[in-house]
């Protein structure tokens, strides 16, 4: 990452199997101090062990984990210096919040006179002021989160682990706890390493993310650099929906490379997304990018890149509309054209031939290997 | 409407009558001026039955085994049925299957097998019946009621709850202690009052292996050749108020406890 933070987390060739199956195989992961990191990946991907290894809950067959450049292998939760929301928050439900939020503070044998004015500050830095005397049966799902989140922060952990904490709430609560944790998390400064499946949900928030497939890490980034520039077609098609066409790289041409789809049609890629010496290579657009015309109404921009192709299905969502278009070469792709309401072009219908453009630079290459890089 | 209107509390009455018609008469007839032997009919109201209620020294020895012996039992076998319970819904171990076969065991087996085989073991064992015997035999099959209460209660609690605990600074006792221990301690509570009534009450297994010690049921069931006296009603009224009182006190500790969610509220997504 070249910003010289420290490492608060390292995790080094960690391996681990509950019977003959691998959990985690072989994971490398570094992640900085204050950042917000997610795992994202499907379930039974290995992230949420990932997570309870780092909390203690599980310990690696192989490999080290670090905590604030300490080796913590072999310690018991209650030894590290983080704490975990649950993702079924597991509140005490025979306390009530005040006793919850203190739990943590008196096993650390804080001051007694000094625990009720931290429980205070920080259920008013969650937006549960006074709630001190509620039952947590009282409370709905999203005050139960943020009550969890309390319970953790309070001890001003090193690491804060949260796996899936906003799965439960309904999804206009969803987006706004998003937001809220974010901002959270830039207040308090603490390390949040954030076990999710939603892609969406990991772009809002992180600052990097690890996407994981079977035990593996396909590709670490920010967001920006995972959606646009995908290392794996598992990565390009778990981060929204990926167009990915065949082809040949052919000869190079200023910053780019010249590709030959199985169509025939040349397209051009940047010849840094092209590596070493691959001849037949799969490379992919996101429907965003696209622009599509009926042939011959619009001539593509210079240097655009521009195939043909059949609408096959077109539907309109209110904000867009979504194509299904059949390239020459046999692929579908999807694409997005965003309602702006003009209606000098007639948008075009099933059946019509239409051509598809869009600029060289919005072309990525994924790599067809099995298992991932690891992206640093 | 109507019907329901009178049908269900004309049910109700005569399912509490038939419920309660046989204790009222036990109350009733420790309050009984007998002359002679039998206590059957009703022939007069007294109150010497209670004022001399230590009167017969071996009732009151009986009594006296019967506490001690329940007391004991209830203590040992809640505390071994617990922890059988806590191991058979969290650990999955070899021979866990068996376990649970074997702890339901004792429950289906007729009392009067059971008695008698403890007996013949005792016998080949050369073991002197008395006191002692009685106690095995009690916590033996009290720890299977245990063991099953207990389970009801483990089996819906959150693992999470416990790394919770953990995670937030808790040694594995301390993480027993305040939060495992008071979440199940309503089943652990049913369980012990179940198993002090089941002790306190039990003749056919307890006849068997006895010997000269001579308990409450066994005393009364002997009394009552030659006419129980009404110092028996007098301490069935007795046991049976101490035990409504003590249920009633455990009614809003139960109901506070049974407020909290056993189940979490949402189910797990391995990742």
């Amino acid at each position: 990452m070249g910003t010289g933070r420290e490492v608060d987390v390292r995790l080094a060739g960690v391996t681990k199997r509950f019977g003959d199956v691998v959990a985690v195989d072989d994971i490398a992961l570094d992640i900085l101090q204050g950042e917000f990191f997610s795992l994202l990946g499907p379930s039974g991907c290995g992230k949420t062990t990932t997570l309870r290894m780092i909390g203690g809950f599980e310990q690696p067959d192989e490999g080290a984990i670090e905590l604030a450049g300490a080796n913590v292998a072999g310690l018991p939760p209650h030894r590290r210096d983080v704490n975990t929301v649950f993702q079924s928050y597991a509140l005490f439900p025979h306390l009530n919040v005040f006793d919850n939020v203190a739990y943590g503070l008196r096993r650390r044998r804080i001051a007694k006179d000094h625990i009720p004015g931290q429980v205070r500050r920080i259920l008013e830095l969650v937006d549960l002021p006074r709630f001190e005397a509620r039952r947590i049966t009282q409370l709905s799902g999203g005050q139960q989160q943020r009550v969890a989140l309390a319970r953790a922060l309070v001890n001003q952990p090193r690491v804060l682990l949260l796996d899936e904490p906003l799965g439960a709430l309904d999804l206009k609560l969803r987006k706004a706890m998003q937001l809220e944790l974010k901002g959270l998390q830039h207040e308090v400064g603490i390390t949040f390493i954030y076990v999710t499946h939603d892609q969406e949900e990991a772009m809002t928030m992180s600052d990097r993310i690890a996407v994981m497939r079977e035990g593996r890490i396909e590709q670490v980034g920010p967001p920006e650099e995972v959606y646009e520039r995908p290392a794996t077609e598992f990565v390009a098609s778990f981060l929204g929906a990926s167009n990915l066409l065949d082809g040949t790289v052919g000869p190079p041409d200023g910053d780019f490379r010249t590709i030959e789809l199985v169509s025939g049609e040349k397209v051009r890629v940047p010849a840094a997304a092209i590596e070493g010496t691959e001849r037949s290579i799969k490379l992919g657009v996101r429907p965003e990018k696209i622009r599509i015309g009926t042939a011959g109404s619009a001539s593509p921009a210079d240097g655009d890149n521009a195939i043909e192709g059949t609408v096959r299905d077109a539907t309109f969502v209110g904000v867009s509309n979504v194509y299904a278009v059949a390239t020459r070469d046999g692929h579908e792709v999807t694409v997005y054209a965003q309602n702006l309401g003009t209606s000098t072009d007639r948008p075009p219908a099933p059946g019509e031939t239409v051509t598809l453009t869009w600029h060289p630079e919005h072309t990525f290459v994924v790599s067809g290997r099995e298992g991932g890089a690891d992206g640093e | 409407m109507t019907r329901r209107g009178w049908v269900l509390p004309a049910y109700t009455t005569l399912v509490l009558l038939y419920l309660f018609l046989p204790i009222a008469v036990m109350i009733l007839f420790g309050f009984n001026d007998i002359r002679g032997r039998f206590n059957f009919v009703w022939q007069g109201f007294t109150l010497r039955h209670w004022t001399g209620i230590w009167d017969t020294p071996e009732l009151t020895d009986a009594l006296k085994n019967s506490l001690l012996i329940a007391s004991i039992s209830t203590i040992v076998a809640t505390s071994l049925g617990t922890m059988i319970a806590l191991a058979l819904t969290r650990y999955r171990f070899r021979g866990r299957g068996s376990t649970n076969l074997f702890i339901f065991l004792p429950l289906a087996t007729p009392e009067i097998v059971l008695g008698a085989s403890l007996l013949s073991l005792f016998v080949t064992a050369n073991v002197s019946r008395g006191i002692g015997t009685i106690l095995l035999a009690h916590i033996m099959f009290n720890i299977s009621y245990v063991v099953v209460t207990v389970k009801a209660r483990t089996q819906g609690f959150n693992r999470e709850w416990e790394e919770a605990a953990k995670d937030l600074g808790a040694t594995p006792w301390t993480a027993f202690r305040t939060v495992t221990l008071p979440l199940i301690f309503p089943g652990i509570l049913a369980a012990a009052v179940l198993a002090f009534a089941l002790s306190i009450d039990d003749y056919v297994i307890t006849l068997f292996n006895a010997g000269a010690t001579v308990t409450f049921p066994l005393w009364v069931a002997g009394a009552s050749r030659f006419g129980v006296p009404p110092a028996v009603n007098v301490m069935g009224t007795l046991i049976f108020v101490v035990g409504v009182t003590l249920a009633l006190l455990a009614v809003p500790l139960q109901r506070r406890r049974a407020a909290a969610p056993v189940a979490p509220p949402t189910g797990r997504v391995a990742g």
